[in-house]
């Protein structure tokens, strides 16, 4: 277990929709990449260049300067046996570790529940958006979800101060759990005053949070920040959690203009948020893992791509040891899989080794198995 | 008119429908309770929604290709039906045979699903099973298009008995053997959909059922102790007949209409909450050849229905329709639907997409720190918005009562305007405390109007208002 006095911590920026894999770590080196993008490639003169095979996409500058301090873990060629193109199947197989039926928990729901087994805090998972993924949820194990963390509270509709003060206050003496009153009535009274528990913490975030790094105004990078801005005030959470706007990346068409906002957006704002800790001297427990349900098409169809199978997922951190982890499946006609990359390398393995190596719990019942660990946590 | 009436049609349009203003109360309860019921379990050849009008405005739901429009296209129906039980029961089946888009090649097939809810959902229920073992979504969300005469895949074959008709046991017994669940699933093969067309350039078609009588394994089957070369009719027919299947269906419709249950899984081992009304269903059962109608005619008419108020939790769908019902918001087809939609899904229910074959777990299990909060927020933020026409409905009743209104009567008013709500005591006295504050109300004011808004939001947000 890598982590020493701080416990640590797991920030997951999911970007939905199947992330383009080739035009993100960009095999410019290989002629087939130019064959078989004929208009959804990025120029070679444009790529920064890893080694002579691969690179990134320019728009990944920020996550490039990382990478080359050391601290960017590429997983390439990662995906699951008999790749599902569906968005909701495939990303529900990345949340609940199921491949083969439908699951019911998600992965770090089951995670919160051995990190928190007694549900001391209300706040060891905190998701950012509104509704739970299902990689959080799990019978019986809180995790708030915050819309807007300036704003999150019980009754935050009720206009003028003073009045919700008082709507509050009726609120609270209501709920006040008073035993006997039958369970269900009791469960709620009890749910009800951790809602307003859990609120009055966090909402104490926000004011305790002072930086000199600007995020950008996007969602991510807003969401980014009300991350940083919960692990900065030390309330014990353990996973932070946020979503990439509804399926953004699935880039059928217009992919070169889409493709290049949003990374130029993701990579600010997962840099700004490293940034950020570190002028706090707060960055060496947190791990970010970005993923996505699967990689595109290897050949594009003119303007975009369609749905593929084997993605890019990156980790980033102090605690991460930099570089190119399993192999860029080849682009050779006979070695792809209905016309997509083949996977080489098994997300669960990815997740367990998060789970072990880094938050030190048991990854066998959370991810269903045993799966090749890699070695990417310092 | 009797207070108690209108409690009561409150308490029955909660269960049948997804609540009703108070007008709509009082004119139904003057129609009658019984009669009431017999419109609810008869909507056909009554009008329904104007699909053609609406698929002008909202030219996406033509196609319903994806989960948000199918999601919208739904919350919109269930707003504005005129067959309040028929969308109920499409939700009720929605969540036990249930099909997800997690696993759907084209969201329109789902859709499609509830409409054969909406056609067979109340008739006879191997006449369902039967339906459903023939909906292209089914066949495919279950695989039971990758069952085959010399592989069979026994993924449909064991959840039609474990999940969908007898459920895997009752008083401490199991239902049936593994050697069933083969046996069934052999009885299946050659039940499959024709391929899907590919989506370009034509756009999206829907999957049909076809029989495949080459892949139909057509031997010898011994099925729940009956031999013969039984092929899934006939599995079906020898499935209605069992006892299991009248208590599953009879528990099944009483923790969604009348009181929660334990969760499924239980059900092997736990006796039913109330097995009287239980045995009363499943002789209605029988007797009515295994008739679904028959059965909700029996429940809504019975002491035990009727005595059973506030004991359920409210599902997240019965929330947010039931609010967009009471406030009057959406009668007309205007943008925003979709995000209505979405409020379901933020309070744990994605509609069209459950977690888990076995569908969403019910009563307090909808309950967690996080749904809590968005049921009050969502619900709190519509009845205080006194601009909107059910609001403002509300208003003008109470406010025609007379030039000044007391506390009490200002928190008595509201409960009975969302519908013949009852507090505890103790919630009941802090609400009054709290409107006393205020003083006597002028109801002709604008400030009347804001304290109404205000105690509907106190008293949309106490944990009474949870429960239906």
């Amino acid at each position: 277990m890598a982590s020493t006095r701080k416990d640590p911590v797991l920030v997951v920026l999911q970007l939905s929709g199947g992330n383009d894999a080739l035009n993100t770590i960009v095999p410019y080196g290989d002629p087939l990449y130019m064959d078989n993008r004929p208009t959804v490639r990025i120029a070679e003169d444009q790529v920064l260049p890893i080694n002579n095979y691969i690179g990134f996409n320019p728009t990944l500058g920020p996550i490039k300067q990382m990478y080359d301090e050391g601290n960017v873990a590429i997983i390439q060629g990662i995906g699951y046996p008999n790749p599902n193109r569906s968005h909701f199947r495939s990303m529900d197989i990345w949340h609940t570790c199921e491949p083969e039926k439908v699951g019911t928990e998600g992965w770090l729901g089951r995670a919160i529940r051995d990190i928190d087994p007694n549900k001391d805090n209300v706040l060891t998972g905190v998701n950012f958006g509104r509704g739970l993924p299902r990689s959080l949820a799990s019978p019986g194990v809180p995790v708030a979800s915050v819309g807007n963390l300036e704003t999150y509270g019980v009754l935050t509709g009720i206009e003028g101060g003073d009045q919700r003060t008082e709507a509050l206050d009726v609120f609270e003496n209501i709920y006040s759990p008073a035993i006997g009153k039958g369970a269900v009535i009791d469960y709620l009274s009890q749910t009800g005053m951790d809602a307003l528990r859990g609120a009055d913490v966090l909402s104490t975030a926000p004011e305790k949070y002072s930086s000199t790094v600007e995020y950008g105004s996007n969602t991510v990078a807003q969401y980014m920040r009300n991350i940083a801005q919960v692990h900065l005030a030390e309330l014990g959470t353990r996973v932070l959690y946020t979503t990439a706007p509804y399926n953004s990346f699935d880039t059928h068409a217009g992919q070169m203009a889409a493709h290049a906002r949003l990374w130029t957006d993701v990579s600010s704002a997962v840099s700004d948020f490293y940034q950020d800790l570190k002028e706090h001297n707060a960055g060496e427990n947190v791990v970010v893992l970005l993923f996505t349900e699967f990689g595109r098409r290897v050949h594009d169809n003119g303007s975009g791509t369609d749905h593929g199978s084997g993605g890019i997922a990156l980790v980033i951190g102090d605690a991460v040891k930099g570089g190119l982890y399993g192999e860029y499946p080849s682009l050779e006609a006979d070695k792809l899989l209905e016309g997509d990359l083949h996977y080489n390398n098994d997300f669960r393995g990815l997740y367990a080794t998060l789970l072990e190596q880094w938050m030190g719990l048991d990854s066998k019942p959370i991810t269903g198995g045993s799966f090749e660990q890699l070695d990417f946590i310092a | 008119m009797a207070g108690n009436d209108i409690a009561l049609m409150a308490h029955l349009m909660r269960r049948a429908g997804f609540g009703a203003t108070y007008d709509e109360l009082e004119a139904r309860a003057a129609k009658g309770y019984e009669a009431t019921v017999e419109d609810l379990i008869h909507p056909e050849g009554q009008p329904d929604l104007e699909m053609d009008i609406l698929e002008r405005y909202f030219t996406d739901w033509r196609d319903l290709i994806a989960l948000e429009n199918n999601q919208a296209y739904w919350t919109y129906r269930m707003i504005n039906t005129k067959h309040p039980l028929r969308e109920k029961i499409a939700l009720f089946w929605h969540g036990i045979l249930c099909t997800g888009n997690s696993k759907c090649e084209h969201g329109k097939q789902i859709q499609l699903q509830l409409d054969m809810f909406r056609r067979h959902g109340m008739g006879s229920f191997p006449n369902l099973l039967l339906e459903l073992s023939r909906d292209p979504a089914m066949v495919f969300y279950l695989d039971n298009c990758m069952s085959h005469k010399d592989a069979i895949n026994e993924n449909y074959g064991r959840e039609l008995l474990e999940l969908f008709s007898m459920g895997v046991g009752m008083d401490g017994n199991p239902n049936y053997s593994e050697d069933d669940v083969k046996e069934c699933a052999r009885a299946f093969t050659g039940w499959t959909i024709t391929n899907a067309i590919p989506r370009y350039p034509y756009a999206r078609y829907e999957s049909q059922f076809i029989y495949n009588s080459y892949d139909h394994d057509d031997g010898e089957k011994n099925f729940l102790g009956e031999s013969g070369r039984w092929n899934g009719e006939d599995v079906i027919d020898i499935i209605a007949r069992q006892p299991a299947t009248a208590r599953f269906v009879s528990r099944h419709l009483y923790n969604f209409f009348v009181a929660d249950e334990p969760q499924v899984p239980a059900w092997q081992n736990t006796t039913p909450n109330d097995p009287d009304a239980i045995k009363m269903l499943e002789d209605e059962y029988f007797r009515s050849n295994y008739d679904v109608r028959s059965m909700l005619r029996v429940l809504f008419n019975s002491d035990f229905f009727k005595n059973a108020r506030f004991a359920k939790v409210k599902s997240p769908a019965e929330v947010v329709i039931g609010t967009m019902r009471l406030v009057k918001d959406f009668t007309y087809p205007k943008p925003g639907v979709h995000p209505i939609g979405m409020e379901i899904r933020y309070m744990g229910q994605d509609l069209m997409n459950p977690p888990t074959v076995e569908g969403w777990h019910t009563g307090k299990e909808w309950i967690d720190s996080g749904t809590l909060v968005e049921r009050i927020n969502f619900t709190a933020d519509q009845v205080g918005n006194v601009d909107l026409p059910g609001v403002q409905a509300i208003i003008r009743r109470l406010g025609s009562e007379g030039a000044t209104m007391s506390p009490e009567r200002l928190v008595d008013g509201c409960l009975e305007m969302v519908g013949a709500y009852e507090l505890s005591q103790e919630t009941r006295d802090k609400l009054i405390s709290h409107a006393q504050k205020g003083g006597e109300l002028r109801t002709g004011t604008e400030e009347f109007a804001g304290s109404v808004g205000q105690m509907l939001q106190l008293i949309v947000a106490t944990q009474e208002y949870q429960f239906a």
